[in-house]
């Protein structure tokens, strides 16, 4: 884990790996991902979208609602909390209102308390299917990304 | 020179069947493989080795605790996904990277990437206005 670097793996055919290390308590980076006003301020929120619903019931079997509004574009996700362990850990269902992939997927985000001031986040998509987890990286989150083998170190290194 | 001309000839073969994957398999089989063999940790660490240069297996098998044919299996593997073929030396039979399946597995993998570095740069500067959760977890502050 290094600070401010956010690395990606694919430690099965079916999972996506996000590791990210924050220079903040891990309540902190908890909260951020919890409470509606706190989430509302970083997710999602490229440029030009704006954040009109973010709604989470933060206990087991509670759901969370986002949508994501540009001009005349909607994209909406949301989910069910399946296991809660305050300020360590988070699984939730995950679907999006228009998936441009098949069958659904689980997250599970995992707060680790590196030291006081600084707290790992571990980011594990897993969903129904390889095929599912192989539609979802063309998606909308990586378009326009041109070739690059830069990071060919990068991924080779875990 | 049998040798030789097996090793050629396994050369041949391997490159036909790459050709063949390269004809047959579209961008998400082609994917499917890249990602399947990337998802074991001693294939990734095979594939670093190679990075650096090409190699036997025997000069791969060195640094696990792997038997040659456990080895060779991963190579196999490997080989499919079409993210290792055999150099030149026809002795030796090593092993040779080939960066372009990868590059485009990374391809994918490097936009999903940037995308949450994008949502959590955002976040960094979000954590540092935070300040420390008031009463429920505060013990004096605890209501009469």
């Amino acid at each position: 884990m290094t600070l401010h670097k956010t690395e990606i793996s694919t430690p099965s055919d079916r999972e996506i790996r996000i590791t990210r290390g924050f220079a903040a308590p891990r309540g902190y980076v908890f909260d951020a991902h919890t409470r509606p006003e706190v989430v509302k301020l970083w997710l999602g929120a490229r440029n030009g979208w704006t954040f009109p619903v973010c709604e989470i019931d933060l206990r087991v079997g509670g759901r969370y609602r986002y949508v994501w509004k540009k001009g005349d574009h909607e994209m909406g996700m949301g989910g069910e909390f399946l296991e809660i362990v305050p300020d360590a850990k988070l699984v939730a269902t995950e679907l999006f209102d228009e998936p441009w992939y098949p069958g659904g997927a689980v997250t599970t985000t995992e707060f680790i308390e590196v030291s006081r001031a600084v707290t790992e986040l571990v980011l594990t998509i897993r969903y129904d299917s390889k095929k599912t987890r192989d539609e979802v990286l063309k998606g909308p989150a990586t378009e326009g990304v041109g070739e690059s083998y830069d990071n060919l170190a990068q991924l080779l290194a875990r | 020179m049998a040798g030789s001309t097996r090793g050629r000839e396994r050369r041949l073969h391997v490159n036909n069947l790459l050709v063949i994957y390269a004809d047959e398999m579209n961008d998400s089989a082609q994917l499917d493989a890249t990602f399947a063999a990337l998802a074991d940790p001693t294939r990734r660490a095979i594939l670093r080795r190679l990075s650096e240069g090409d190699a036997s297996v025997t000069e791969l098998a060195e640094p696990f605790e792997m038997s040659q044919p456990a080895i060779s299996k991963h190579l196999k593997v490997l080989e499919r996904a079409g993210l290792v073929s055999f150099g030149r030396d026809a002795q030796r039979r090593p092993r040779k990277l080939e960066a372009k399946p990868l590059a485009e597995a990374t391809d994918w993998l490097e936009g999903y990437r940037r995308f949450w570095d994008e949502q959590y740069q955002r976040l960094d500067e979000v954590l540092k206005t935070m300040e420390p959760r008031p009463a429920a977890r505060s013990p004096r502050k605890k209501a009469p």
